[in-house]
């Protein structure tokens, strides 16, 4: 009895989640932009998306953005999480304190504290200006904090004499690091990737401050477009998203139940 | 030895880094928030200061715009408590497909947070679905688009599986034997639930809470899209200074006051929050993972 109840909220709640998204999609096929009135299937809004170079300069940007701080912070908080567990316990504390702080540090703040930061720089070095390597920069400088907070559990939970031992045996710094160490850490490693890949796509108010005129990603796409009204290129845009973002969990959670089958055997 | 300096080696230069982008930054605003090279507090008393002799502290313009922010995020932050509370126990207890159960609920966090917050502009509008629904059984409609009711509604819709998610695995990985015996010495399953599940679910709670609040006082993205006006929460009127009006001096100041209240806040909850630290951040690496 308890337990119906609790299914029929539970199916409430999903339908306040999701109701608001299929309506994006629904209205998304509606030939007239109104949202109270049907005026018949259409695709119009799709042919106007694909036809808007801004959303497809806004979409590549959003891409190489996330893929390239994914990749650039997973390096950087991967090696910053071996050298910080080297450390001992006081300089460790003072270390992570200082690299979570933009993970408690309210976004806004680390956005207009970037913002402030990139102009003064530029006009130090008197070259450059505030757009994509900017934008990037910032984006790789929220992501090394997640990348590090995902490998280091890994890192404590490793023999300290690992890497020692697989130079005793011959193998040189480099050897030891990538058949070793990166082996055992790999899942920490992918996950911290992960995040920052994800991190970056949806990220909105530190993009926001740190890009320069002509650079945005989708998220200050569709915050000007929303802005000046309601937008119905906007809806198809959400079709499409929803569309890839299921399909891609659907490949993962595919892909993982295969491993974790094949694991089992 | 040899070992021991190889691995330092790339201390130093993730020192450089944290220098460069993460100290450098907010040393940057601070200098700001003082005046730069003239330095003078004034920013920060224009925060603080009266329009006229004798106004109320609550009602100076600036206090009012943050305690707006404040009340704002509270009442979002309970309601998702109060919604998201029996989510979490329901998922944690009853159901055979737990992990396909919560990933239903963490889809929508996948879909961009700007188009999660336009959907609610698309409903809440004068033509909107809402009206347009209501209309259907004869009802009045509403006018909540531009209202505080609409930017509450925006934060519980963004922020609710924040609320669920740190209350869930708390709940699913508690000791059950706990509650078997409390129950075998005779406690009811209101007693149970007071005085066993819900002491042990306070991190969890804490964590989601936290989630809640700290984007919600910050936010100037629902409050923009959603909101009426030109002074709704504290983070419109800071992304105001830096980016129309031009004052960076006092953006900073609002800024830093800003950072100092919330990192205040987060050393608050953090006294009660009494979880070993080991085990804290391996669950935050399993949040992690979920995504």
């Amino acid at each position: 009895m308890i337990k119906r109840i609790y299914t029929v909220y539970m199916g409430i709640m999903l339908l306040f989640l999701y109701v608001p998204i299929f309506i994006l999609m629904i209205f998304s096929f509606n030939y007239t932009p109104s949202r109270n009135y049907w005026g018949g299937f259409s695709l119009r809004w799709y042919q106007a998306l694909f036809n808007d170079p801004h959303i497809f300069q806004a979409l590549r940007t959003t891409i190489t953005i996330a893929v390239l701080s994914a990749l650039i912070a997973t390096i950087i908080g991967t090696f910053a999480a071996w050298g910080i567990n080297t450390l001992g316990a006081k300089s460790k504390g003072v270390v992570i304190g200082l690299t979570n702080l933009p993970v408690f540090n309210p976004e806004i703040v680390t956005g207009v504290s970037l913002m402030l930061f990139f102009i003064a720089a530029i006009r130090f070095a008197g070259v450059g200006e505030m757009g994509y390597v900017t934008l990037l920069l910032a984006h790789v400088s929220f992501n090394v904090p997640y990348v590090i907070l995902s490998v280091m559990p890994r890192l404590r939970r490793l023999d300290k004499n690992l890497f020692e031992a697989a130079m005793d045996l011959g193998a040189s710094p480099i050897q030891a690091f990538v058949r070793v160490i990166f082996p055992a850490i790999r899942p920490g490693i992918v996950t911290g990737a992960l995040l920052a890949f994800t991190l970056s796509v949806d990220d909105f108010i530190v993009s926001f401050f740190t890009t320069g005129a002509g650079v945005s990603n989708l998220s200050i796409l569709i915050f000007s477009m929303a802005r000046r009204g309601i937008n119905p290129r906007i809806n198809a845009l959400s079709t499409l998203i929803f569309l890839t973002v299921m399909i891609l969990l659907y490949i993962i959670s595919r892909r993982d139940s295969k491993k974790s089958s094949a694991d089992a055997q | 030895m040899r070992v021991a300096l190889l691995k330092r080696i790339f201390v130093y230069p993730y020192g450089l880094w944290l220098f460069i982008f993460i100290v450098a930054p907010l040393l940057i605003i601070v200098w700001f928030s003082f005046g730069g090279t003239d330095f003078t507090l004034y920013h920060y008393a224009r925060f603080f200061s009266p329009l006229y002799e004798g106004q109320p502290f609550f009602q100076r313009i600036y206090i009012a715009v943050l305690m707006r922010s404040i009340y704002l995020a509270v009442i979002s932050t309970v309601i998702c408590f109060v919604l998201g509370y029996p989510l979490a126990y329901a998922l944690a207890k009853f159901y055979s497909h737990k992990s396909f159960l919560l990933f239903l609920f963490l889809v929508p966090l996948w879909m961009n947070f700007l188009l999660r917050t336009y959907a609610w502009l698309t409903i809440l509008e004068q033509n909107g679905v809402l009206n347009a629904f209501l209309g259907v059984f004869g009802l009045p409609a509403t006018d909540l688009l531009f209202t505080d009711m609409a930017v509450v509604i925006g934060m519980v819709y963004n922020f609710l599986p924040f609320m669920v998610l740190p209350i869930y695995t708390v709940l699913r990985d508690m000791d059950k034997s706990i509650v078997e015996a409390a129950q075998d010495l005779g406690a009811n399953k209101v007693q149970v639930f007071l005085k066993i599940v819900f002491p042990l679910s306070v991190p969890g709670v804490i964590s989601g809470v936290t989630m809640v609040f700290m984007p919600g006082v910050t936010t100037f993205v629902i409050s923009n899209l959603l909101g009426g006006g030109q002074f709704i929460l504290v983070g419109n009127l800071i992304e105001q200074q830096f980016l129309r009006v031009g004052d960076w001096y006092f953006g900073s100041a609002m800024a830093v006051i800003l950072m100092v209240l919330i990192l205040f806040m987060m050393g608050l909850i953090k006294l009660f929050d009494r979880q070993p630290k080991d085990g804290r951040t391996d669950k935050t690496a399993e949040g992690g993972a979920l995504y």
